[in-house]
């Protein structure tokens, strides 16, 4: 076996990771751009759409439990932001975080409790379980369809931000918070708007995640939530196209590093990645100058 | 001045009452009982909470590494002061392991806090120049790191992998932590009380007057990162100690949130607040919320909601409360003192008649 037919199958499970990891970390850049806010229970909105899922499809076929799982992920970060970040607008940047934090551990600890702590079995999606042969290399058809589906869901999003008035209201929330109140914009609805975007992305990234999972547990989702930061930080924080290629770097080196053997350094190449990334270039791979201002 | 000598006599007695209320508390009851448990583990996070509050309250560096540091000074006492004929056993996988020597207890300790910080010396050199949320992910990502390079297979002999470390010297008497707790808590008090703890306000304020008021902003904040750091590595030691046995897979982020959530509660900037909260926390979340956990019956009514883990939720939807609308939590930036606790009761008497 030459190199290539060793190092194929990994690669393409590192495309369809960070294509998952994409579809997080929108959500992640999107509200740091508009709230400067890391919203810390994102990962777990995440990780409870993957619950959503194993509930519904318990009782209800697929082509309901499916958008349901959407619909109450995007309810839920709609809620989370009303509840726990609307009241601190006007307080300092540390609070909202703490408050994000308190957001995490109370969602880490509810899950807990539903599931009593065990592990549940996550559905299998016909269709994208099945396997599939790609040159050499047997994988299931999630993996083609991730990339597919993100790059596609990404092009719209771009639609909706460069050629919308809801896209023009966002962009101009994040290039400066205090003006485009002045301008009229309506803030609370433009943030809720980016908070249900980046739940939405979020509860498709969980389908596509959890399929090549068999089962879902309370914990689970930190980690891949932290990593999608790391990719949000890595694009340039605030810029979705920098987002969704940071994640793809992600996914794939992650990959090519279990490949070579060093899976328990998968996780800390992510983060020490993140560390030199914030030293060279603060701003990321697309991130925006920005100045200082006293 | 004489007020203030009074006041630290004071302090010494009421510290020394302590100690004796601790001693005859823990010789009239069985040491297994819950009381007891959460004074070990209640003193063990202040500690812990404290030596966050410097750090995040004190100095306004927003950092998220304190379980990375806490596992650094949990591994390296462990390491250090497994008795010698113990370690054929712990570590089986690796003969015995590389270290063939067992320190005392204290230098143990002494060096886990010293390891911590020379960590935190070396982590400090590049990710302090980052600024506030930039700060908090990088020090988080630093312990993710520190977790994974512990866990690694190639430094099995040292570490022993993902196994267990136990069979290492703990403490028996209640004394022991408290007293361990209170002289480090003393020495941060100290610090912040100093010119060094002047200038780490000074730039929680304001970085930019701080720094032109000529203030070394790189050299106080790596002060303060690597203060903290050395606590929370003996912090991390004591904790190995009550737990005897220790994992790195358990000092995971949420061990640092809820850390967090102590200072947050106890109040930014406030030692006492922090010793307060943790006691409460511990106590609320070992103690006096168990009776959530358990299946309830009033004759037959069966209580609705009552099940494992339903204690937690409980929890942590009264910690959002607090987070959301006691934002200053229990002491604000305040310091928990006698003399104004007479002053409100006295206000409280006279406040009628004026």
């Amino acid at each position: 076996m030459n190199g290539f037919e060793r190092l194929f199958p990994y690669l393409l499970a590192g495309v369809s990771v960070g294509g998952q990891y994409a579809l997080i970390a929108i959500g992640y850049t999107m509200v740091y751009g508009i709230l400067r806010l890391i919203n810390f229970a994102h990962g777990d909105i995440f990780t409870v759409a993957g619950f959503f899922m194993v509930y519904m499809s318990a009782t209800m076929p697929l082509f309901v439990s499916i958008p349901l799982t959407i619909i109450l992920t995007v309810a839920l970060g709609f809620t989370v932001e009303r509840v726990a970040y609307k009241p601190l607008r006007e307080a300092p940047r540390m609070s909202i975080m703490i408050s994000a934090i308190g957001v995490s551990y109370l969602l880490q600890n509810l899950m807990w409790y539903v599931t009593g702590g065990l592990a549940k079995q996550y559905p299998v999606l016909p269709w994208l379980s099945d396997s599939v042969t790609i040159l050499t290399a047997t994988t299931k058809i999630v993996t083609i369809v991730t990339p597919v589906l993100t790059v596609a869901l990404v092009l719209l999003l771009l639609q909706l931000i460069n050629h919308t008035k809801t896209g023009m209201a966002m962009r101009a929330v994040s290039r400066d918070f205090e003006t485009a109140k002045l301008m009229g914009i309506k803030i609370d609805q433009v943030i809720s708007i980016s908070f249900i975007i980046g739940s939405f992305l979020a509860a498709v990234g969980s389908l596509l995640y959890f399929t090549n999972y068999p089962t879902v547990t309370p914990t689970v989702g930190a980690m891949p939530g932290l990593k999608a930061f790391v990719a949000a930080v890595f694009g340039g924080i605030g810029s979705i196209p920098g987002a969704v290629v940071g994640a793809f770097l992600i996914g794939i080196s992650e990959n090519l590093l279990k490949a070579f053997g060093y899976s328990t350094f998968s996780d800390a190449f992510t983060f020490a990645l993140l560390i030199v990334i914030l030293l060279v270039r603060p701003t990321g791979l697309f991130g925006e100058k920005t100045i200082d201002k006293v | 001045m004489k007020t203030k000598k009074r006041g630290l006599l004071i302090g010494f007695i009421l510290l020394a009452l302590l100690f004796i209320g601790l001693y005859i508390l823990e010789n009239s009851l069985s040491s297994a009982t819950m009381l007891i448990t959460i004074l070990k583990k209640g003193v063990i996070y202040a500690l812990i909470a404290v030596s966050m509050n410097l750090l995040n309250g004190f100095t306004g560096l927003f950092s998220l590494g304190q379980a990375g540091f806490m596992l650094i000074g949990a591994y390296t006492y462990a390491i250090l002061t497994i008795p010698v004929e113990m370690r054929g056993m712990i570590y089986q996988y690796y003969d015995g392991g590389v270290v063939q020597f067992a320190l005392p207890a204290i230098i143990g300790m002494l060096c886990a806090g010293l390891l911590a910080a020379f960590f935190a010396f070396l982590v400090g050199l590049p990710v302090l120049r980052l600024k506030s949320d930039y700060l908090a992910i990088a020090t988080l990502g630093f312990a993710e790191i520190i977790r994974a390079v512990i866990q690694y297979e190639g430094l099995g002999p040292l570490t022993n992998g993902s196994n267990l470390l136990r069979r290492f010297p703990t403490f028996q008497s209640v004394l022991y932590p408290f007293a361990a707790a209170a002289i480090c808590i003393g020495v941060i008090v100290l610090l912040i009380n100093s010119t060094y703890g002047r200038a780490f306000k000074a730039i929680r304020d304001d970085e930019v007057a701080a720094e032109a008021m000529g203030i070394n902003l790189f050299f106080h904040k790596q002060l303060s990162f690597v203060v903290s750091s050395f606590f929370a590595g003996i912090g991390g030691a004591l904790l190995a100690m009550y737990q005897g046995s220790i994992q790195a897979a358990t000092f995971k982020s949420a061990m640092t949130y809820e850390i967090l959530l102590i200072v947050v509660i106890g109040g930014m900037g406030s030692v006492s607040g922090s010793i307060i909260a943790s006691f409460l926390f511990v106590a609320s979340s070992e103690w006096w919320l168990r009776f959530l956990d358990n299946e309830m019956f009033i004759g037959t009514f069966q209580v609705p909601l009552l099940r494992s883990g339903f204690r937690m939720v409980v929890f942590s939807v009264i910690i959002m409360a607090v987070v959301l609308f006691y934002r200053r939590g229990i002491m604000g930036d305040k310091e928990f003192s006698l003399s104004r606790v007479r002053n409100r009761l006295s206000n409280r008497k006279a406040g009628p008649n004026a």
